[in-house]
């Protein structure tokens, strides 16, 4: 397949993790590639959220978590001495379980990060980036005359996808999904699928699923954990159709988790 | 069938144990509130007469000599008795400062003793018989009435209860209570950032969290002698003055203001903090545009309040020697000053007939401004909850 061929954007090296004494990572290597779609699947508590938080640090914040191994982005390891986390996370961006929208207006949602970063100062220049964003969120239409309401007025699905204008807004390589639409209904979590579609042009996907038709029909590439180790990685056409491990073949059928 | 009727049973006997709930809930609040009306029942049938005071439209004489200091040649030999002589003596110096008055004379209503003023309310007194017919006789004439009694706001503590007023309380507490928000407040707040927001969490931190949580259950004389020990003892800070007063009550509210804070941040929920972190925020930017604004509403309402019961505090005050006989409002916060609650301890002490209305009153002045400054701290809330 074409999609195969694509350079590495993200190498994952024999990372282990551990929360306290309990390990929830054992010896994980995958390569993420760049401008493609690569879904984790698993049961819960497998680990696939843990390594998603890995990739932009966002595990540093719990207390006793302990990493090992390298998590390289473009060749730098990520977990170095010289990193600046800040800098890192506005490199590779995050969308959340819960639609968690700031507390402000649809416009200072988005405008936020970029006048955090001084992407952009006040006036023209920065309506330009919120429209950018929101239109390729696909929610420019939607919000386009109520820009200074609230922005958890809007729907859940509207507030996903405000999210995701957000983290886009910010113009990172990397966006990593955590279940960005397991609170969402049917028709939201419909239209995310659609818009990650379209993002991959831009942008290399990360995403975390507990529902495998939404890996198969976003993914370029799946990787199946199963307490805390990798079982299965590779192209989502495969995985799904002829795995080749018993306990993937198991999981994929609904015989258990 | 018969398991239908112990179905029944069972039923009745739960819906029978509600009722009885229900209505010991409702008797508690009976009660609660049963106290609440006798206690403002009391306090105003005691202290409303407070706010009025007996006045006699006296004739004044504005001689020379009570220019020259012989004040009480103002009124005559009868009037003499009866007219407040704490007034008396302020003529002179009203004389001084306008000696054209001086040669006439003038119809004024001026303050009675107070004893003129609770016979006239029929509250226990001390007046002789012959006066209460001349204060009979005037009351015919239309020459004694009751009138609002303004020195209670303008005038400070006097030996004599018809000029004993609250000003320099009021002052005093005014003082406190600001040195007290200056220290307490950043204090607080910061360590309850710190504690909630960026704290390791180790035996050290956790250690500091106990011990704040028990300094708020300490009684509050302990702050007065820990703040006569090193403001005082140590530090030299002049015993009985608002500063001491404010740094000894900021001790006291430290601990609640770091509690309330930090349930106040704690109750901001996480995932703002992550999208926050998600987007690139420095720990201090999640911290300023973030967390801080939606958790101000809780910190602020936390603060009014234990700010609030800092103003009603006495005990640690006490040690601290603001207790003491404060006539003139104090000037700066190194001056010897007293607030509310310790006027009322003062005045509740006296054994003047007259002090006991003011104390009532000034429970009830007290009691007002505490309502105010909590409503201030309800508005707050409700004014800037928002919902996320």
């Amino acid at each position: 397949m074409q999609q195969n061929q694509s350079n590495t954007k993200i190498t994952i090296q024999d990372v282990n993790l551990w929360y306290g004494e309990a390990q929830a990572l054992k010896g994980i290597s995958l390569d993420v590639s760049e401008k493609r779609v690569t879904a984790f699947i698993g049961p819960s508590g497998c680990g696939k959220s843990t390594l998603l938080r890995c990739m932009n640090r966002m595990n540093d914040r719990i207390p006793g978590c302990r990493v090992e191994g390298d998590i390289l982005l473009e060749g730098q390891d990520i977990y170095a001495s010289g990193v600046d986390v800040v800098q890192l996370r506005s490199q590779i961006g995050m969308v959340f379980q819960k639609p968690n929208p700031f507390p402000k207006s649809i416009y200072d949602n988005i405008a936020y990060a970029p006048r955090i970063h001084g992407m952009a100062d006040k006036g023209s220049g920065m309506d330009e980036l919120v429209e950018t964003a929101l239109r390729k969120a696909s929610l420019w239409d939607e919000v386009k005359d109520k820009l200074q309401q609230p922005g958890t007025a809007l729907s859940g699905g509207q507030q996903q996808r405000l999210c995701i204008a957000r983290t886009i807004a910010v113009k990172p390589d990397i966006i990593l999904m955590d279940e960005p639409c397991s609170a969402l209904d049917p028709i939201a979590t419909a239209k995310i699928e659609e818009l990650i579609d379209e993002l991959k042009n831009d942008f290399t996907i990360v995403i975390v699923t507990h529902n495998m038709q939404q890996a198969a029909r976003v993914s370029d590439f799946t990787a199946f954990f199963y307490m805390g180790e990798l079982i299965e990685f590779g192209d989502t056409g495969n995985l799904f159709t002829q795995p080749s491990n018993k306990r993937t073949e198991d999981y994929i059928t609904g015989r258990f988790g | 069938m018969s398991s239908r009727t112990t179905e029944k049973k069972k039923l009745a006997r739960r819906y029978g144990r509600e009722k009885r709930f229900k209505a010991m809930c409702i008797g508690s609040i009976a009660i609660a509130l049963l106290f609440l009306a006798l206690f403002f029942a009391d306090l105003i049938g005691k202290g409303y007469s407070a706010f009025v005071q007996a006045e006699i439209l006296a004739e004044i004489d504005y001689s020379e000599a009570v220019r020259d200091g012989k004040y009480k040649m103002a009124v005559d030999k009868q009037m003499r008795k009866i007219v407040s002589r704490g007034w008396l003596r302020t003529l002179p110096l009203h004389l001084e400062d306008h000696p054209e008055l001086v040669g006439t004379q003038e119809a004024k209503w001026v303050v009675a003793i107070s004893d003129v003023d609770q016979y006239l309310k029929g509250r226990p007194h001390k007046l002789k018989p012959k006066y209460r017919k001349l204060v009979d006789e005037l009351k015919a004439e239309g020459k004694l009435r009751l009138a609002f009694n303004s020195y209670l706001f303008t005038r400070g503590d006097s030996k004599m209860p018809e000029l004993a007023g609250i000003k320099s309380a009021v002052i005093g507490t005014i003082y406190v209570l600001l040195l007290t928000m200056l220290f307490s407040l950043p204090i607080g707040i910061m360590t309850a950032i710190y504690l909630e927001e960026f704290a390791p969490d180790n035996r050290f931190i956790r250690m500091i969290e106990v011990n704040i949580n028990n300094l708020a259950a300490i009684p509050s004389i302990l702050f007065g002698l820990l703040g006569l020990a090193i403001f005082i003892g140590f530090f030299g800070v002049p015993r009985s003055s608002a500063l001491v007063g404010g740094l000894t009550l900021s001790l006291m509210t430290l601990p609640v203001i770091i509690i309330s804070a930090r349930v106040a941040l704690e109750s901001v929920p996480e995932s703002i903090r992550e999208a926050a972190f998600g987007v690139g925020s420095s720990p201090l930017q999640t911290v300023w545009h973030h967390v801080l604004p939606l958790a101000m509403p809780g910190i602020l309402t936390g603060s009014i309040i234990g700010l609030a019961r800092a103003m009603g505090e006495t005990a640690p005050l006490i040690i601290v020697g603001m207790i003491a006989y404060i006539p003139d409002a104090p000037s700066s916060i190194l001056e010897a000053a007293t607030v509310l609650p310790a006027q009322i301890y003062t005045w509740a002490g006296e054994p003047m007939r007259a002090y006991a209305e003011r104390t009532a009153a000034g429970i009830l002045i007290l009691l007002v401004v505490m309502i105010c400054l909590n409503g201030t701290a309800i508005w707050l809330r409700k004014r800037y909850e928002r919902r996320w």
